[in-house]
C-alpha cells in the first residue's frame, strides 16, 4: 500500500520528489523480462526505451531489471537487438 | 556534459529525471519519450504540466514521480502558467541575480491542439523563453478515447466509432506544428522516442535558444491505439518509416527533414498493426485510406519542398 501523508500540505504541494518509488509497480506484471548476460552488449537500448525505468546498468555494463518496478511490458524485450531479453511466465 | 550534440546513449545515462512507481499503463510510449526530453533537458528545470495521461499517472496524490519542481493548473493553461513562470524568474533575476531556469511545459493533443491553443498561442506570440512540448497520443486518453483536432482520418474512437454511417473520424488531423511555425519562433520540431538521438539534440537545441520552441512528440498509447503493450517503440517507428510521423525541424523559419525515409514502406504497415486504425484495410473502407494517404504524402512532398528551398 502507498504510504498517505498525515496532513495535506496547502496548495496540494507534493514535499517529496520522486515518492512514487514508494508504490511497487512490479505487482503489474504479468511476466517478467530476464536477460541472458551472454547475449547483452551493453548498448542500452533497451534502457532508453523502458517507460518507468526499471532497466540499469551493471558494473561490467550489462544490464539489469528492477523488478520492483518493471511492470513486464515487454519494449525492452521487443527493441533489443541481440535478441538478449526474453519475457517469461511469473 | 548538458551541452551542445548528444553522440552516445552513455552520454545520458544517469540522468533521469523521473522516479518509477509511477501510474502510466505498462509500455506507455508518452512515458518513454517524456523520460528522454527530461534527460536532455538542460537544469536547473522546472516542469509544467496540462491536465492529461501524464499528469494524472505522474502525480498520484500524494506521490510525485518528478524529481524536478513540476506545477499542475488546468487542462487548457500550461502555456500560460509557463509564461507566468518565465516572468516572474526573469524578476527575480533583475532583482536578485538568482539564476534562471529552463522551462517546459508537456501538453497532451487535447491540451494543445484543442483547448489550450488559445493560451499557447499567446505564449508564442509574447515570445516567453520555455520549450512547450505537445506528446501526441491522437486523442483524449485520459478521460477515454475521445477523438481530437490530433486523431488521424479514419480512426476509431469512443467518439468517432467504425459503425454503418461513419468510419472512423470524418476529418483530418490538425497540422499543428504549422499552426506553431506561423508565430515565426525560433525552433519548432517533431520528434519521436523510436528515434531517441534525434530527439533529445532537439530538445537541446530548442533550450539553446532565448525564446519560446515547441516539439510535435509522437506518443503511441496501448490502450487507445490497441495494439500490445511491447509494441509502443515499434508503432513510433513505423510512423516514421512510413512518413506518417516526418521528423522534421523549422529553425528559425529554415525547414529540415531531420531523417530522410528516401524508401518509406507503405501506409498500411503503420495501419495494420493499431486495431484503431487497421478496418481501414478492409476493401469496402478503401476510399478513407486512400484519403488518408494523400494527406500523409502531400504533407511529405510539400515538406520536402520545403526543405530543398532551404538546403
Ligand atoms: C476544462 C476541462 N475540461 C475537461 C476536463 C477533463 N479532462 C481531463 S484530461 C482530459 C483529456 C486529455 O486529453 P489530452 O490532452 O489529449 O491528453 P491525454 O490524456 O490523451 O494524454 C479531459 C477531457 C478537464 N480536466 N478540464
Ligand atoms: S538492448 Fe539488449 S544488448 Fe542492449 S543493453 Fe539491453 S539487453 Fe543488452
Ligand atoms: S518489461 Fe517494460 S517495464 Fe520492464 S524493464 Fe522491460 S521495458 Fe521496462
Ligand atoms: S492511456 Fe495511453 S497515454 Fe494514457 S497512460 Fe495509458 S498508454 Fe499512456
Ligand atoms: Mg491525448
Amino acid at each position: 500500500m502507498a504510504k498517505v501523508e498525515s496532513s495535506i500540505l496547502p496548495g496540494g504541494i507534493i514535499s517529496r520528489p520522486g515518492s512514487t518509488s514508494d508504490y511497487k509497480t512490479g505487482t503489474w506484471r504479468v511476466k517478467k523480462p530476464v536477460v541472458d548476460l551472454d547475449r547483452c552488449t551493453g548498448c542500452l537500448l533497451c534502457w532508453i526505451y523502458c517507460p518507468e525505468p526499471a532497466i540499469q546498468k551493471r558494473n561490467d555494463g550489462k544490464i539489469e531489471f528492477d523488478y520492483d518496478y518493471c511492470k513486464g511490458c515487454g519494449i525492452c524485450s521487443v527493441e533489443c537487438p541481440s535478441k538478449a531479453i526474453k519475457m517469461v511466465e511469473e | 556534459m548538458l551541452v551542445g550534440e548528444v553522440k552516445s546513449i552513455k552520454e545520458l545515462y544517469g540522468l533521469d529525471l523521473i522516479a518509477p512507481g509511477h501510474r502510466a499503463c505498462a509500455g506507455c510510449g508518452a512515458l518513454v519519450g517524456v523520460r528522454q526530453i527530461l534527460m536532455a533537458s538542460k537544469r536547473p528545470l522546472i516542469v509544467v504540466n496540462a491536465t492529461s495521461c501524464l499528469e494524472v499517472t505522474s502525480t498520484p496524490y500524494p506521490q510525485t514521480m518528478w524529481k524536478v519542481p513540476w506545477v499542475h493548473l488546468l487542462f487548457e493553461n500550461a502555456a500560460t502558467a509557463a509564461s507566468g513562470i518565465e516572468a516572474a524568474l526573469k524578476v527575480l533575476s533583475r532583482k536578485y541575480g538568482r539564476q534562471e531556469h529552463y522551462i517546459i511545459a508537456f501538453g497532451g493533443d487535447g491540451g494543445t491542439f484543442d483547448i489550450g491553443i488559445q493560451a499557447l498561442s499567446g505564449a508564442l506570440e509574447r515570445g516567453h523563453r520555455f520549450l512547450y512540448v505537445c506528446y501526441d497520443n491522437e486523442a483524449y486518453m485520459n478521460t477515454g478515447i475521445q477523438r481530437s483536432g490530433a486523431t488521424p482520418l479514419g480512426a476509431a474512437t469512443t467518439t468517432s466509432p467504425v459503425g454503418t454511417k461513419i468510419v472512423g473520424k470524418t476529418q483530418q488531423k490538425k497540422d499543428l506544428l504549422e499552426i506553431v511555425v506561423a508565430h515565426r519562433i525560433p525552433y519548432a520540431a517533431t520528434a519521436s522516442p523510436s528515434h531517441w538521438k534525434d530527439l533529445v539534440n532537439k530538445v537541446r537545441k530548442a533550450q539553446s535558444y532565448d525564446g519560446p520552441s515547441f516539439i510535435h512528440l509522437i506518443a503511441p498509447c496501448t490502450r487507445g491505439w490497441y495494439f500490445d503493450t511491447s509494441e509502443a517503440i515499434k508503432v513510433a517507428r513505423l510512423a516514421v518509416e512510413t512518413r506518417y510521423w516526418p521528423l522534421y525541424e523549422v529553425e528559425n523559419g529554415r525547414y529540415r527533414i531531420t531523417h530522410p525515409v528516401p524508401n518509406p514502406k507503405p501506409l498500411e504497415e503503420f495501419l495494420k498493426v493499431q486495431r484503431r486504425l487497421s478496418h481501414l484495410l478492409l476493401p469496402e473502407n478503401a476510399e478513407v485510406l486512400e484519403r488518408l494517404k494523400a494527406y500523409v504524402n502531400e504533407r511529405w512532398e510539400r515538406l520536402q519542398r520545403l526543405s530543398a528551398c532551404f538546403a
